[in-house]
């Protein structure tokens, strides 16, 4: 029984895996595979000799990743800050509306950003009458400021659900060592600071570790949504590179091979990653 | 002070996440000529003119029904798939049991990428095919590992005095364990409706038909012909140009942002219901995601 199962598992995790053999022929759409000719690493070297486009992808992927590393700690001190919500409903009504915006997909937020950054959108409204601006602004379709406006973005939309882990741990720190701190004559800072904190550190230390194999997906269908002429050199990331070289170009082998580099350099961090905690904690994650 | 500044902080936080929300509601009910001198906080004037004209698009009920089906459907499958799945590896005498689950949590770790998956699927025929959207993406690995651990946790007694009095392992199933599994159920259920019904990428890239269009890709569509439009015109430079063409565009503004509430409103329906699985479904997002 658990056979078929298993099948369509097989069918739609491993097929794509033996798709990697793409890369080493010069595979045109309608021929089968072994009748296009084999070219063994031709793709790969292409990938070195792709400069002009390689180089910009990759740098869009790093700022990308860095940006999101840096501000990785963010949900854990959203979480220590509602913490100290002393008002219980108010806490209930902040966790409720700053995790909706998970819950609707990526063209739906694009819709509202256009609704309110637009040309005619909200802001502009707003500035004109204040008579602010005399040329409607549209950061949509502002390519400079790319970096900082799609990480805003990317806070907006998850950092209220990304904090609820970090919320669930906080619950289970034992009560005892707040009225400790308290007795101590520790005020609410210093407790957040030198028992919440510390309490949540590990649950960081997992979570930032388990991300690590995942650094170079910085989000393929946000940028895919934002993407427009004016936006695409500094937005497309390796995976819309992919995207675009395979899917639009059809230029299939030359994207596997890019795909697989990813791959690879995502299975060496991750590798890296295993290995900095078996020395630090002692055991493997994996 | 602390205090102040941290409810201060909060308050700004709750306008930013909800007032997007609110902005679109109040517009798509407000009267459109009015709409365009500018809303802020509340409708100007009442109307459902915005609804009338959106029913009124071509191929939106259509496109209505399809992420209705793919979320209906796709959601079934993906729970009964994965229960099944998770209670026959709950089973230790079933053969060859380490060697599948193992295959079953690599997948966790390794794709193809997405070049591969989409030749895979096209060699598949599920190119513009219904399917496309509800089989590929129907067993997830970690469902599979929530409900069997929460079958594990179940105790074994009950399966055994079934068994002696002659039941066979779908009797099992679908007496005893679906029913014990509901809480587990309801969280994976949930979330894989609002993920179907979210979807749109699969739409994108794999299925071009007019007929299987998603309603979550039409926005899309809307929004992108509008973003065209008001490029063109941006570079044009005349902001009174551009207002008259956005109104005599197949979309105007008021019908978008209306496209873009009905598309909402089923997530704001089930929102509330869901946060009592949200600390479940952190351990469903936080793979999926």
């Amino acid at each position: 029984m658990a056979i078929p199962l298993m099948a369509l598992v097989f069918l739609f995790s491993y097929m794509p895996l033996f798709g990697w053999i793409y890369a080493f022929f010069d595979y045109k759409a309608g021929i089968p595979l072994f009748e296009n000719e084999f070219v063994g690493f031709k793709f790969f070297e292409l990938i070195f000799t792709d400069k002009a486009d390689m180089i910009r992808v990759m740098k869009n992927t790093l700022i990308f990743a860095f940006i999101g590393l840096a501000l990785s700690p963010l949900p854990m001190i959203f979480a220590i800050m509602m913490n100290e919500i002393r008002f219980k409903r108010f806490k209930m009504f902040v966790q409720t509306a700053t995790t909706l915006p998970n819950f609707v997909s990526w063209i739906i937020v694009f819709s509202l950003t256009f609704m309110i950054f637009s040309t005619e959108g909200l802001l502009n409204q707003i500035l004109f009458s204040l008579g602010l601006v005399s040329n409607p602004t549209n950061i949509l379709t502002n390519g400079e400021a790319v970096y900082w406006f799609q990480t805003v973005l990317g806070i907006w939309k998850g950092l209220g659900w990304s904090a609820i882990v970090y919320v669930a741990s906080i619950s289970s720190i034992d009560q005892e060592m707040y009225e400790a701190a308290v007795i101590d004559g520790a005020g609410r800072f210093k407790s957040a600071l030198h028992i919440t904190l510390p309490g949540l550190m590990p649950t960081y230390i997992v979570l930032l570790i388990l991300g690590i194999g995942n650094f170079l997906n910085v989000g393929l269908e946000q940028y895919l949504v934002y993407k427009n002429a004016l936006t695409a050199d500094n937005i497309e990331v390796l995976d819309l590179y992919v995207y675009r070289l395979g899917i639009s170009n059809h230029d299939y082998s030359y994207g596997v091979a890019v795909g697989i580099l990813k791959s690879v350099v995502s299975i060496i961090l991750l590798v890296i990653a295993n290995i900095i905690t078996k020395k630090v904690r002692g055991s493997s994650i994996f | 002070m602390f205090d102040i500044v941290n409810y201060a902080f909060f308050a700004l936080l709750i306008i930013l996440c909800l007032y997007p929300f609110w902005y679109m509601l109040v517009y798509s009910i407000s009267e459109p000529s009015l709409a365009a001198k500018g809303i802020t906080l509340f409708p100007r004037g009442f109307t459902l003119f915005n609804y009338k004209k959106v029913m009124e698009l071509e191929g939106i009920y259509n496109a209505f029904f399809i992420s209705v089906m793919r979320t209906v459907t796709g959601t079934a499958l993906s729970v009964f798939l994965n229960a099944l799945l998770g209670y026959l590896f709950s089973r230790t005498e079933m053969p060859g049991r380490k060697f599948l689950y193992r295959m079953l949590l690599v997948t966790m770790y390794v794709s193809g990428g997405l070049i591969p998956y989409y030749l895979v699927i096209k060699n598949y025929g599920l190119l513009n095919n219904f399917f496309v959207y509800i089989i590929p993406g129907a067993i997830a690995a970690f469902n599979v590992i929530l409900i069997k651990t929460f079958i594990e946790s179940l105790p074994d007694s009950l399966q055994e005095s079934a068994m002696l009095d002659g039941a066979g392992y779908f009797t099992i199933f679908s007496k005893i364990i679906m029913p014990l599994c509901l809480p587990i159920i309801a969280t994976i259920a949930v979330f894989s409706a609002v993920g179907n019904w979210n979807s749109w990428f699969d739409n994108y890239i794999f299925v071009s038909s007019d007929n299987l269009r998603t309603l979550q890709l039409t926005l899309y569509e809307y929004l992108n012909e509008a973003q065209t439009l008001a490029r063109l015109l941006q570079e044009s430079g005349n902001i009174e140009d551009y207002k008259r063409t956005m109104e005599k565009s197949l979309t105007p503004r008021g019908v978008q942002i209306t496209v873009t509430m009905i598309t909402t409103i089923p997530i704001l329906l089930v929102y509330p219901y869901m946060q009592r699985f949200f600390i479940k479904g952190i351990m469903v997002g936080a793979i999926k995601g």
